[in-house]
């Protein structure tokens, strides 16, 4: 029978771009950020980095032998997700909290939902708002320079132990008290903050890159730093106040968050007008956390409380079919 | 001018550089020659002929049964063999005259004598163009006649000329206005007379320079021809598509171009239009393109209908390695076959052998990434429509207006995924066509998925 051809419906040809090629562009593009967290804080960062990746893999790998499910066969998107815990990360934070996070998001998030493509939370965000409620203190003791520690025992086990003196307030926390802030700092990242969130311009580096090769788009970064730019304007009590602004927009994980997180394809939506609202309320969200809550931070909560709204957005904003009219009265 | 275009669109290798540049080689079949007597869309036709009659050269052999079918003319001299099943490229067994050539081609009384079209009636020229058997030659093989005759006339605005050939790897429209450009202006005036108020659009995508640049030369001076450049892209010459890309009007898939006052036809049918009135040939041979990674020589041929594409395949050098798969027609839309051992019929334009097989891989699961509905050029949600079609969801699949679809591949081709997202819908599709009629609830939720105001 090895004379027959293979048959199949069509279309007979596939594109060379698969769902492997996009999660690798993603870890190209977190490269520049993550490189920069490593040379900001010390090898520590690399540290939790391993940690998260690693925790991350492992538990995927665990869990599909144990529900006898096929492995998945390495489509990367695990690495992604550790890799994006870990720039939500402070650089102190202890290794076995920052495993337990990878757990989290991989276990709870991810596969217990279903898997790659059925969770409706960003993994990664939902298990940096676990360790946060869980871990308040440790969680936002952030480091403002390199880490450096007498012994490797308590670099290893404890890297708070020895934020003494460098830890303090971040760019946000400043705001939120009336001061002003270095904005040239703030871009380029010398600044306190999560491993990967404090450079606006290596995360811009990474975000040009996806954009570049078409993985995302403008449109929700750009509605959700504009709604938020603009919420801060008219709530801010600072009026049109470049420093309070640019500060408000570069500090935290607004870039990381909204080039990186609020794309997330599978949480999401997936129409064009789903991807604007989306964008508007996130902005709409994060300003409240931030500028109307007690809180510095917001962008994490404002994500994954977006993450559900989007079947929502996703079934009310499906476009027309070409070429079919609209129906003057009835559905 | 800005190229003209629609919504999504796919991007991808063209393939056509492997037979494009190579001039149409006229082949004679050596072997008894096939004629199914569906060809087309529609009843199938009547046998005229019966086994031991002898036929000639652009003889009627099977005549059009009903409002919805086409003559079969005969494309060369000799005896009918035999009136039995046969195996076409479309996969089914269907029944068709034999005929054994007696390779001397004698003609039919009256064929290829010139006419001159100015002075015939419209009537004429529709029968003229019945009589011939020409069908949509760009795949559909809709009944050209049954086009050329909608309700008014005089409301169709547009006559559009299909020079588009979006499917990778195809070359025969191509050739076609290259060697013959004459023949596809001279049809296109043809059409005119039929629609008096209606203005000639000749549309063809920008990677054909050579031949926008002859159509151009031609139509010079001729004030209600214009030639529209299109982007290059897949699926360019889909008929909604192309309608939209070259007059902004919109289609559903239940309207016809007529109902939006655009009457379309393929380069080739528009060549073989002219041919029926104007000289007075039947359609009785056309271009064939054989390409694709595992054919020697990737090239074009004139040959006769009915010729089995074996004999076609020998001509171009054969198969380098034994490929993977075949296909008849382009690799988006294109029928796949187990063998090539099936004859020429009027829709079949091409046949492609790969090496490889791109459409064999593994599912994985959905990133909701959207590309399938970023690239959907009818702005469809190829995800859910799958989803919905996989779990027999018939009511959703009809609120998301599955039925819309056009089956273009876009959504497949573009799934990183390696989902099959078009083959679902379009099975989906065909089910919901058959259970409509015995089911009445669904019949009647498909009948309000298509409302039109």
């Amino acid at each position: 029978m090895s004379d027959l051809f293979n048959v199949s419906a069509a279309p007979h040809i596939r594109t060379p771009i698969k769902t492997k090629t996009i999660m690798q562009d993603v870890i190209i593009a977190l490269l520049p950020a993550s490189l920069f967290g490593i040379f900001n804080f010390g090898l520590r960062a690399l540290l939790v980095i391993l940690a998260t990746v690693l925790s991350c893999c492992i538990t995927e790998y665990v869990y599909c032998r144990l529900m006898k499910k096929p492995v998945n066969p390495w489509d990367y998107s695990d690495i992604v997700t550790g890799l994006l815990l870990a720039l939500n990360l402070p650089v102190g934070i202890p290794i076995w909290m920052a495993v337990v996070g990878g757990v989290f998001a991989i276990l709870i998030v991810k596969m217990l939902y279903g898997g790659l493509g059925q969770n409706f939370m960003n993994p990664a965000l939902a298990a940096r708002v676990f360790l946060l409620i869980s871990f308040p203190s440790r969680m936002s003791t952030f480091a403002l320079d390199k880490i450096t520690s007498p012994g490797l025992r308590d670099y290893l086990r404890d890297g708070a132990l020895v934020l003494d003196g460098v830890s303090g307030a971040t760019p946000l926390g400043q705001l939120k008290a009336g001061q002003t802030v270095d904005l040239f700092k703030m871009f380029v990242g010398n600044i306190g903050g999560t491993i990967g969130e404090t450079s606006a311009l290596a995360l811009l580096i990474g975000a040009a890159f996806l954009m570049y090769r078409k993985v995302i788009s403008l449109r929700i970064p750009l509605t959700y730093i504009l709604s938020f730019a603009v919420f801060a304007l008219i709530f801010g009590g600072q009026g049109f106040d470049v420093n309070y602004l640019f500060g408000q927009i570069l500090g935290g994980g607004l870039i990381l968050g909204a080039f990186f997180m609020a794309t997330d394809y599978v949480t999401s939506p997936a129409t064009p007008k789903g991807q604007i609202i989306y964008g508007v309320f996130l902005g709409i969200l994060t300003g409240i956390f931030r500028i109307i809550g007690s809180g510095v931070e917001g962008v994490s909560y404002a994500i994954i409380i977006g993450n559900l709204i989007v079947p929502l957005l996703d079934s009310v904003t499906r476009p027309r079919a070409f070429g079919k009219e609209r129906v003057k009265n009835g559905r | 001018m800005a190229r003209l275009t629609f919504l999504g669109n796919v991007h991808k290798y063209s393939g056509k550089e492997l037979s494009m540049d190579k001039p149409t080689t006229v082949l004679l079949p050596k072997d008894d020659l096939v004629f199914p007597l569906s060809q087309h869309i529609g009843a199938p036709a009547k046998p005229l002929v019966s086994k031991g009659d002898p036929v000639l050269v652009g003889q009627k052999i099977g005549e059009a049964d009903g409002l919805i079918s086409s003559n079969i003319i005969s494309s060369v001299s000799g005896t009918v063999k035999a009136i039995d099943k046969r195996l076409t490229a479309t996969g089914r067994m269907v029944e068709s005259i034999i005929v054994t050539d007696d390779n001397e081609y004698t003609k039919i009384d009256g064929m290829g004598q010139d006419r001159d079209y100015t002075k015939m009636s419209d009537d004429e020229i529709r029968e003229a163009v019945k009589e011939a058997g020409i069908v949509g030659l760009g795949g559909a093989g809709f009944p050209t006649h049954v086009k050329l005759t909608p309700k008014d006339p005089s409301k169709i605005d547009y006559v559009i000329v299909n020079g588009a050939e979006c499917e990778p790897y195809l070359t025969s429209d191509y050739r076609i206005m290259i060697e013959e450009p004459d023949k596809i202006i001279h049809g296109l005036k043809i059409l005119l007379r039929l629609f008096k108020n209606a203005k000639g659009i000749i549309a063809i995508e920008d990677n054909k320079p050579k031949a926008i640049e002859k159509i151009r030369e031609l139509i010079a001076g001729e004030s209600n021809i214009e030639i529209r450049v299109l982007k290059s892209w897949f699926p360019q010459g889909g008929e909604r598509q192309l309608v939209y890309a070259t007059t902004r009007r919109r289609l559903n898939s239940k309207k016809l171009p007529a109902d939006v006052g655009c009457i379309v036809n393929n380069v080739s049918t528009v060549a073989a239009i002219y041919m029926a009135v104007a000289k007075s040939t039947p359609f009785t041979h056309r271009i064939i393109t054989i390409s694709g990674d595992a054919i020697v020589e990737p090239q074009n041929f004139y040959v006769p209908l009915g010729m089995n594409f074996s004999e076609i395949l020998e001509a171009a050098g054969g198969l380098k390695t034994q490929p993977k798969k075949i296909v008849f027609g382009g690799p988006m839309m294109g029928q796949a076959m187990y063998t090539y051992d099936v004859p020429v019929t009027k829709t079949t334009s091409t046949l492609l052998g790969f090496i490889k097989d791109e459409a064999a891989v593994e599912e994985s699961p959905c990133i909701r990434c959207g590309r399938c509905h970023t690239y959907c050029t009818l702005n469809l949600m190829p995800n859910q429509l799958h989803m919905a079609g996989r779990h027999n969801e018939d009511e959703k699949f009809l609120k998301l207006d599955g039925m819309e679809c056009c089956g273009c591949g876009c959504c497949a081709y573009i799934c990183p995924a390696n989902i099959s997202l078009t083959q679902t819908i379009v099975q989906t599709k065909q089910r919901i066509q058959i259970n409509k009629n015995i089911d009445h609830e669904l019949y009647e939720l498909h009948k309000e998925s298509v409302v039109n105001e």
